[in-house]
């Protein structure tokens, strides 16, 4: 078979596509959502635990969903959280925003509002000073999407 | 464009040295997400608060990078754990440049 240059390029993209997505643990549905835990933990698998995630069950409007995240820790120089990710697997774009905390902030737990197109997983990453990646996530379910149409 | 973003901002007064104060914020802004389409079918332009800011006496207490999924009018709330009498100074940025700022002065003792 012979291939002019255009048709190797396409294929060899390709299957550089195929290794990148197939060899890390893979999210059913969300291979971005995947790739900005990746980039975000540092290629590490985050752990459970320390962080919690608090979100509503059913959100019947979701152009404001109330989400709260909470991570354990003291805070101090020894035992800091640098910052939270949150990602919503199911919107255009995943994600929703980045918290950054300091010491000054006496304990790592914000609060906000956020747009969610439809029924989906809210992630919430938490990176830790020492670079240890805790994660949590919660399905909410949404009656009415809110990224607009 | 609605009216100017005007923030809101919910500090206690006075404060103990070492007590959880907490912080609520609210900027009045559409946070147009740049997903929406007008009659025609033409999409908006994306036009939202990117990031925000929480320093206390000119260092930082709290920040965020804001994404298109924080709804209209971004909320947040956090905490600050102070050791001196001061002033927070909150900073939100635009994508179009603009930057919005506060300041609430706070007693600690």
């Amino acid at each position: 078979m012979k291939m002019n240059r255009r048709q190797v390029l396409g294929l060899t993209a390709g299957i550089a596509l195929v290794s990148a997505t197939g060899t890390r643990f893979a999210f059913a549905d969300a291979p971005a959502t995947e790739k900005m835990i990746m980039d975000f933990a540092g290629g590490k698998m985050p752990a459970t635990g320390k962080i919690t995630l608090t979100a509503p069950e059913i959100a019947e409007n979701g152009n404001t969903v109330p989400i709260s995240v909470a991570v354990e820790s003291a805070m101090t120089d020894g035992d800091m959280v640098q910052s939270v990710l949150i990602l919503a697997e199911g919107n255009p774009n995943p994600d929703v925003a980045t918290f950054h905390f300091t010491a000054l902030s006496g304990t790592a737990a914000a609060t906000t509002r956020m747009r969610l197109a439809k029924t989906q997983n809210v992630i919430a990453i938490a990176k830790m000073a020492d670079g240890s990646v805790f994660m949590d996530k919660k399905e909410v379910k949404v009656t009415i999407g809110g990224c607009g149409g | 464009m609605a009216a100017k973003p005007k923030p809101r901002i919910k500090v206690p007064k006075e404060a103990k040295i070492g007590e959880l104060v907490t912080i609520k914020t609210l900027i009045s802004h559409e946070m147009e997400s740049g997903q929406r389409k007008d009659k025609e079918g033409n999409l908006i332009p994306r036009k939202i608060i990117n990031k925000f800011a929480c320093d206390f006496n000119g260092a930082p207490v709290f920040s965020c990078d804001i994404d298109p999924a924080i709804s209209a009018n971004p909320y947040f709330e956090f905490s600050a754990k102070l050791t001196e009498s001061g002033a927070f100074t909150f900073t939100w940025t635009d994508d179009d440049g603009s930057v919005y700022t506060d300041e609430q002065k706070i007693t600690v003792s």
